[in-house]
C-alpha cells in the first residue's frame, strides 16, 4: 500500500533531514538506499561493512580474485571467508542483492553467475575467478528496466521488496531454464518439450521465499514475460 | 566463520596429496552444504582446496554401455542430461526433487554423495552431538525426532543422509571412482560408501584422508519404469520425512532404494525378492530391525504406504 506513494519518503523526509535543504524530493531522486546510507552516516552508526567483512590482515588468509560484476571487471583482495553476497555489497556496493538467511534457504541474494542463477551467500568470492556475475543493478536500469522488472512492478509482485531483487534474479534465470529444456521436479514427461505453466514455475521458484506472500503476483509476472497464461 | 587459508587445485592427485598431508585441510567445489556449517562453526576447515577446476565436469559413456559422471557435474546438469533423463530417469527424477534451482546450479555430484545430516541437534552447537563431538552423547535420541533415521542407526547416533540423488544412485548400482592420497585409483560400489553411525558416527564414509572423489558411474541401462516418490512436508524445497526410489519391471520384479529413513541410502536387495507380492512384504524385509523413536514411528507406515503407491503407479 506504501508503494508508488510519495508520503513514505515525505514522511521520512520530515523526521531525518529536517534541517536540510534537499531538492525535488518529489521526483524520488532520493533512493531508499541513499536514504538508509545518510542516516546511518548521519548518526554516526557502525556501518555494515565493519561487521561483515573484517579487514583482511593475515596475507595466509587473504587471497585475490578478478570478475566481471554486471559487464564490469573488478579486481578484489579479500579475506577469504567473503562470501559473493558480502564482495558484492560490501566491497562493490553494490546493495540491490539483499541478504536474508545467509543460509541459502530464502533465496533473497540470487544473482546470475556465468548464466546460472545461485545463491550468492553460499559461495566464497574467491571461488569465481574469471566469473560474470549478473545482480539486479546489471538486469535493468529505472529508466530501462528489465521486462521481468516492468512485469513485477505491473502485476504488483512485491510488497516490502526485500526479497525482490533475488525473486527478479531468479525469474529471470527460470524461463531461461525452462527454454533450455531443464526439467522440474512438476515435469510430466523427461523426454518431451517443457511449457511454462504455472505450476512449473512454482515449483522452480520455491527457493524465493517471500514473507509478504507475493508468490501468486509473482506468477502472473512470469507468465507474462513467457508469454502465457498464469 | 574461521579463518582459512585457501588453494585451488590444479589436479586430483596432488590435491589428495595436499588434503591428506595438511591438518584441517578440506576440500571445497559447490560449497552449499560446506559454508553453511562453516558459517556455523559445525565446519572449522584450516584451509580449503578448491577443486572446482579440476575439469570433472562431463558426463560420458563407459565401455560397458553406463555412464561415466565427473564429480563436478553440478545437479542440474545431470538431471537435465538427455541420456540420464532417458535411460535413468530415477536419477533425474531424484535430483529435481531435491533443494531448489539456485542450489542445484551449484551443487556437485561428489559433493551431493557427502552432504552432511540434517540432524538439528548437528546444527545446534549448544548440544550434545556425537557425530559433531564423539563421545558428547545424542541428543535427537528422546529429543525432537520426527524427521530422523529408524533403520541403521545406533544408540550414538539417529540421524539420516538427506541425499535424494544417493537414493537414485544406490537403486541404479552406481560406483564412485576416486584418487588416493598416494595416487592410486580405486572405484567404490556406492553400497560401500556410506558407513553406518554404529559407535563412531563422526565416520560417515569409507573414504581415505584425503581421497579425492573424481566420478560416479552407473552400469548399462536396465529399463523398466523408473520412479522416485518423495513424501516431506511441503511440496517443494523440504527434505524427505520418506522417499522411495524404484525401477520396476513389466513382471513385477524390481529395486527399490529409501531415502529419510537411515544414515546412508537404504537398500536391502534380499528384500527386494518380494516386490511381485506387493508392499508390505518388501517393506518387511527393508525395515528388519528398525529402531524407531516415539516421534518417528509413523515412517515405517509409511515407508510401506509409499512404496505400495509406487508400485501400483508403476503397473498403472
Amino acid at each position: 500500500m506504501y508503494k508508488n506513494d510519495g508520503r513514505i519518503f515525505a514522511d521520512i523526509h520530515d523526521l531525518w533531514w529536517e534541517n536540510e535543504a534537499l531538492p525535488s524530493l518529489s521526483s524520488f531522486e532520493l533512493s531508499r538506499r541513499g536514504l538508509m546510507a545518510g542516516t546511518a552516516a548521519a548518526a554516526t552508526l557502525p556501518t555494515v561493512a565493519d561487521a561483515a567483512s573484517p579487514a583482511p590482515s593475515d596475507p595466509a588468509h587473504t587471497a585475490k580474485v578478478a570478475v566481471e560484476v554486471n559487464g564490469k571487471p573488478e579486481q578484489l583482495v579479500l579475506d577469504t571467508r567473503t562470501t559473493l553476497l558480502d564482495a558484492l555489497r560490501e566491497h562493490l556496493h553494490l546493495t540491490g542483492t539483499k541478504k536474508g538467511c545467509d543460509h541459502g534457504q530464502c533465496g533473497a541474494c540470487t544473482v546470475i553467475v556465468d548464466g546460472r542463477r545461485i545463491n550468492s551467500c553460499l559461495t566464497l568470492a574467491v571461488m569465481h575467478q574469471g566469473a560474470k556475475v549478473t545482480t539486479i543493478e546489471g538486469l535493468g536500469t529505472p529508466d530501462h528496466l528489465h521486462p521481468m522488472q516492468a512485469a513485477f512492478v505491473k502485476h504488483d509482485g512485491y510488497q516490502c521488496g526485500y526479497c525482490t531483487p533475488g525473486q527478479i534474479c531468479s525469474a529471470v534465470a527460470v524461463l531461461g531454464e525452462i527454454e533450455a529444456g531443464i526439467p522440474s521436479h512438476v515435469t510430466e514427461d523427461l523426454t518431451g518439450p517443457i511449457r511454462a505453466t504455472n505450476m512449473e514455475m512454482r515449483e522452480r521458484m520455491s527457493g524465493n521465499i517471500c514473507r509478504c506472500g507475493a508468490y501468486s503476483n509473482i506468477a502472473e509476472a512470469m507468465a507474462e514475460v513467457a508469454g502465457e497464461k498464469a | 566463520m574461521r579463518a582459512f587459508s585457501y588453494e585451488r587445485a590444479t589436479s586430483a592427485k596432488e590435491a589428495a596429496a595436499k588434503a591428506a598431508a595438511t591438518p584441517g585441510a578440506k576440500f571445497i567445489a559447490g560449497g552449499t552444504n560446506l559454508l553453511d556449517l562453516m558459517k556455523i562453526e559445525v565446519e572449522t576447515p584450516t584451509h580449503l582446496i578448491d577443486v572446482n577446476g579440476l575439469g570433472f565436469d562431463r558426463i560420458e559413456p563407459t565401455g560397458d554401455g553406463g555412464l561415466r559422471i565427473g564429480a563436478l557435474v553440478r545437479n542440474t546438469d545431470l538431471a537435465a542430461d538427455t541420456r540420464v533423463r532417458r535411460d535413468y530417469a530415477l536419477l533425474s527424477r531424484a535430483l529435481v526433487a531435491g533443494a531448489s534451482g539456485q542450489l542445484r546450479n551449484k551443487a556437485t555430484t561428489a559433493g551431493n554423495l557427502l552432504q552432511r545430516t540434517r540432524c538439528p541437534y548437528f546444527y545446534d552447537t549448544n548440544q550434545p552431538c556425537n557425530k559433531r563431538h564423539p563421545g558428547s552423547g545424542c541428543a535427537a535420541i528422546g529429543g525432537f525426532s520426527r524427521g530422523l533415521g529408524v533403520v541403521g542407526v545406533s544408540d550414538a547416533c539417529i540421524a539420516t543422509h538427506p541425499s535424494d540423488m544417493a537414493v537414485a544412485m544406490r537403486a541404479l548400482d552406481a560406483a564412485v571412482e576416486t584418487v588416493k592420497a598416494d595416487g592410486s585409483t580405486r572405484a567404490i560400489p556406492i553400497a560401500q560408501l556410506h558407513t553406518l553411525p554404529g559407535a563412531t558416527p563422526h565416520i560417515e564414509t569409507s573414504l581415505e584422508k584425503g581421497e579425492v572423489i573424481t566420478a560416479v558411474t552407473l552400469p548399462k541401462p536396465i529399463g523398466g519404469t523408473h520412479i522416485y516418490h518423495k513424501v516431506r512436508d511441503r511440496a517443494s524445497y523440504a527434505f524427505a520425512l520418506v522417499s522411495v526410489g524404484a525401477v520396476v519391471h513389466k513382471d513385477g520384479s524390481g529395486r527399490v532404494a529409501v531415502g529419510g529413513i537411515a544414515p546412508k541410502p537404504w537398500r536391502v536387495e534380499s528384500a527386494e525378492a518380494e516386490m511381485p507380492q506387493g508392499a508390505k512384504a518388501v517393506a518387511a524385509g527393508l525395515l528388519a530391525g528398525a529402531a524407531p523413536t516415539r516421534e518417528n514411528a509413523f515412517k515405517l507406515t509409511l515407508v510401506e504406504r509409499t512404496l505400495g503407491a509406487v508400485i501400483a503407479q508403476a503397473r498403472s
